[in-house]
């Protein structure tokens, strides 16, 4: 725990040092398989030439092996464009730029018709970026193709028609139209007279060629910087979809740079720390997240790793935490930026001071021994006056053939940030009870705080505590570690800290509990201890239980301050509460069934009484009308009264009252008009009886 | 003991000359005293399965007595008007009274039917 402690607090330290001190490191393995994450074809293919071209050319720059699907997919877009005879210049060069690393073939007659297009696109050509093309494309078919001849026809005029696009402060535009100029177009302008130069060398002017240095020499001017040293080119934001960001313009610049150089006899006058700024810039960004920042990174290494200008070599270290306990050796590595070997040359460390004091140099110059199999110079043996802490070294790169110089550059001074940890000897701890007013000893333990403990003291509130013990570095200095406290816990998670200050090596707290006896809410009890001991440079921070002491305190007195309440288990207070279970109604409780049966027949009977005394009475039919059309009428009169105890019924069963009363409306007009008609009749008939 | 034997005596005559003067009435009102006596009858057995049973489904019981006691006094309606010794109905023909009783019938059982559940 201490030790990931202490490589967290590196990683701080590293970051937060920003006067110059940083450390930067090579391209190495990690990239490689970020590479292969990012660059992942949909399907096998990729997007558009341009992403193919990209994520091509960055496996072959990683050294990453061709994969054959991926080759096959790159191969098939390629000769579709190629083929296509509607392709623009656009096309035919990200496709020629893909095929120079996927190296399919391309047929003779496709090849020719690739030259007349291109040629007739930059007879044609009116902005930057179509120059650009179809330069470009004529550049990259002229290594590809068996035809020997690629002539440029009047080469002066193109090269005088993109320097044209030039302006005054090193910078380029893209079109005559347009007034916005970038750092970017300048690359890309670079890049394109180049392609001019290596076409048709022998028909342009020498003087134009060397106007151009100055435009690069003016565009170096206009370079920006971060603190921590590092250069960069910007361009202003002025749209949003033109902008690109400091990476593309800073990776075109030298693209362009790069290629100018490898075509030009002359020499570019570019002071070399701007070379190496850059080189700083493009390995300060890690491993991108996006397969474009990723392939703007790569390119613009790749060509910082070799081209005629100079070559930056890196200084980097394996690891900026070293151990004294393991007599950890410093081990500095000087490469190029992918990690390549450096031609031969010494490393001195010049210096090495306290972080954050401006103290003189603790270390006096000394050189580090190469070792040839690991590619390492080592210093085996920190000087004496290194302790635990962290200091700044100041290393310095010597090339030992002076015709590199020419070739290479180097920091003058690199400043590194390095953190010594190592094991702080504890010694001569002990916890004492005194009396008060004597100071005498009442009881007095010994303690090793490197293992158990288990003091068991008891005092109350008219004594002292005294806790102490001595902490020396390795180097037998005096150490303040960064935290030093100790803790009193009760019984009841009440706790107190206690910070335990130091003089010189000796570091002693004394509880006088007399005056604690309020801040300890007079709660009387045992009181668990606790040594906390912890420093990032610490290799054994530490964290012990003491022991527990037995404290006698007063009664609290009435308008004593209350202990703070102990936190709640916020699981028993918030955590899901015991489930409900729905109680039901229970049902009401029914008869039995033949209960219930038996009463339904004797509700039966009075009906079956009443039809027997009917029948005792001697009811008759005799009134019944014997005429056809009153008999109907009585007929329908009784069968409508039926059906409404019928539809009653339904409507028990299973109607609704709305339908109910639908129906009953029909019948109800249909027993009127009947009712009406029977008995009107025996109306009628009564009357005619008494009458007569 | 005399006094009782009167008594009973007197309660025998009564009843006797109650069934003889009974015996008087016309046919058809006969009929309608035997339909309220079953209406009265049905309803007095539906109150003891309620008491014997308890009155769950208590809509059930109320719709129950109440269409028998409705019908009664429908049906004794209907008698004060059909009867021909009362001089307050003499208009009325007695098929207007019949057809009052059947549609008023018909809506006590509609509303008893609704309130059955």
């Amino acid at each position: 725990m201490a030790r990931s402690l202490a490589g967290f607090l590196v990683l701080l330290l590293v970051v937060s040092i920003c006067e110059g001190a940083s450390l930067f490191q090579p391209i190495s393995d990690s990239h490689r398989s970020a590479a292969l994450e990012l660059f992942t074809p949909d399907h096998g293919s990729f997007k558009s030439l341009e992403e193919t071209y990209e994520a091509l050319r960055t496996f072959q720059i990683l050294g990453i092996e061709k994969k054959p699907d991926v080759t096959a997919a790159a191969c098939h877009s390629i000769s579709e464009t190629v083929g296509s005879s509607s392709s623009s210049p656009k096309d035919l060069f990200y496709a020629l730029k893909a095929n120079s690393i996927a190296e399919c073939k391309i047929h003779e007659k496709a090849s020719k018709d690739i030259i007349s297009s291109l040629n007739a696109a930059v007879r044609g050509a009116s902005s930057l970026l179509d120059f650009y093309y179809s330069v470009g494309g004529l550049v990259l078919i002229k290594g590809q193709s068996s035809e020997a001849d690629i002539h440029l026809a009047d080469a002066d005029g193109v090269f005088r028609s993109v320097k044209a696009f030039s302006q005054s402060d090193g910078r380029w535009r893209y079109s005559s139209n347009n007034p916005e100029s970038s750092a970017f177009a300048a690359g890309i302008a670079l890049e394109t007279l180049s392609g001019i130069v290596s076409l048709a060398s022998s028909e342009l002017d020498q003087s134009l060629i060397n106007t151009l240095m100055n435009d690069i020499s003016k565009l170096f001017d206009s370079i920006e910087k971060y603190d921590d040293g590092t250069l960069y080119f910007n361009d202003k934001l002025v749209d949003g979809h033109e902008y690109q960001g400091p990476l593309s313009t800073a990776s075109s610049v030298l693209r362009g740079l790069t290629a100018f150089a490898a075509v030009t006899t002359g020499n570019l006058n570019l002071p070399e720390d701007k070379i190496l700024g850059l080189a700083k810039f493009f390995l300060g960004i890690g491993v991108p997240g996006d397969a474009k920042d990723f392939f703007y990174q790569i390119d613009a290494l790749a060509c910082l790793e070799s081209n005629r200008v100079s070559i930056p070599l890196i200084l980097s270290l394996p690891s900026t935490v070293l151990s004294l306990t393991k007599k950890d050796s410093l081990k500095v590595r000087v490469t190029t930026v992918f990690g390549s070997n450096a031609p031969p040359l010494t490393v001195k460390l010049v210096g090495g001071s306290s972080s954050g004091s401006k103290d003189a140099s603790l270390v006096e110059s000394q050189e580090l021994k190469f070792d040839q199999g690991s590619g390492l110079h080592t210093l085996n043996d920190l000087p004496k006056s290194i302790d635990v802490g962290s200091y700044t070294f100041v290393f310095e790169v010597v090339l030992q053939e002076p015709e590199d110089g020419k070739v290479y550059v180097t920091e003058s001074q690199t400043k590194v940030p390095i953190f010594i940890t190592g094991l702080i000897k504890i010694e001569n701890s002990e916890i004492v009870i005194l009396d008060s007013d004597l100071g005498s000893i009442e009881s007095q333990k010994k303690l090793d705080l490197a293992g158990k403990n288990a003091a068991s003291l008891s005092a109350n509130h008219l004594q002292k505590l005294r806790l102490s013990f001595q902490l020396s570095t390795p180097r037998g200095r005096a150490f303040k570690p960064h935290q030093a406290f100790l803790k009193l816990r009760h019984e009841s998670k009440v706790e107190h800290i206690f910070v335990v200050g130091n003089s010189g090596k000796q570091f002693e707290i004394v509880l006088n509990f007399l005056g604690l006896v309020e801040k300890f809410f007079y709660l009387t009890g045992k009181y668990d201890m606790e040594l906390t001991v912890g420093d990032a440079a610490m290799e054994n921070s530490l964290l012990v239980a003491i022991g527990h002491i037995e404290l006698d305190l007063p009664e609290a007195p009435e308008k004593a301050p209350r202990p703070p309440p102990q936190p709640v288990d916020p699981y028993s207070r918030y955590g899901p509460k015991a489930e409900i279970t729905h109680i039901f109604r229970a049902p009401e409780k029914r008869p039995p069934q033949e209960l219930s049966l038996a009463f339904l027949g004797l509700t039966i009977l009075p009906l079956l009484g009443f039809l027997i005394g009917l029948l005792r009475l001697g009811v008759n039919m005799k009134n019944f009308p014997t005429k056809p059309v009153p008999a109907t009428f009585a007929v329908l009169f009784h069968v409508g009264i039926g059906a409404v105890l019928l539809l009653y019924v339904f409507f028990w069963l299973k109607l609704d009252l709305f339908q109910t009363l639908k129906v009953l409306g029909f019948l109800g007009v249909f027993l009127v008009f009947v009712g009406h008609g029977t008995l009107s009749h025996l109306a009628a008939a009564s009357a005619k009886l008494k009458s007569a | 003991m005399a006094r009782e034997k009167s008594s009973k005596g007197n309660a025998q005559a009564l009843f006797h000359s109650l069934r003889s003067a009974y015996a008087a009435t016309p046919v058809n009102l006969k009929i309608i005293d035997l339909y309220v006596g079953f209406a009265v009858f049905t309803a007095l057995i539906q109150v003891v399965y309620m008491a014997s049973v308890g009155s769950f489904p208590f809509n059930s019981f109320l719709s129950g007595v109440l269409s028998c006691v409705g019908t009664a006094v429908l049906a004794v309606c209907l008698r004060i008007q059909v009867n021909k010794e009362n001089k307050e109905f003499k208009d009325l023909p007695p098929e207007r009274a019949f057809a009052d009783f059947v549609l008023c019938n018909l809506v006590l059982h509609l509303v008893i039917m609704n309130f059955l559940g």
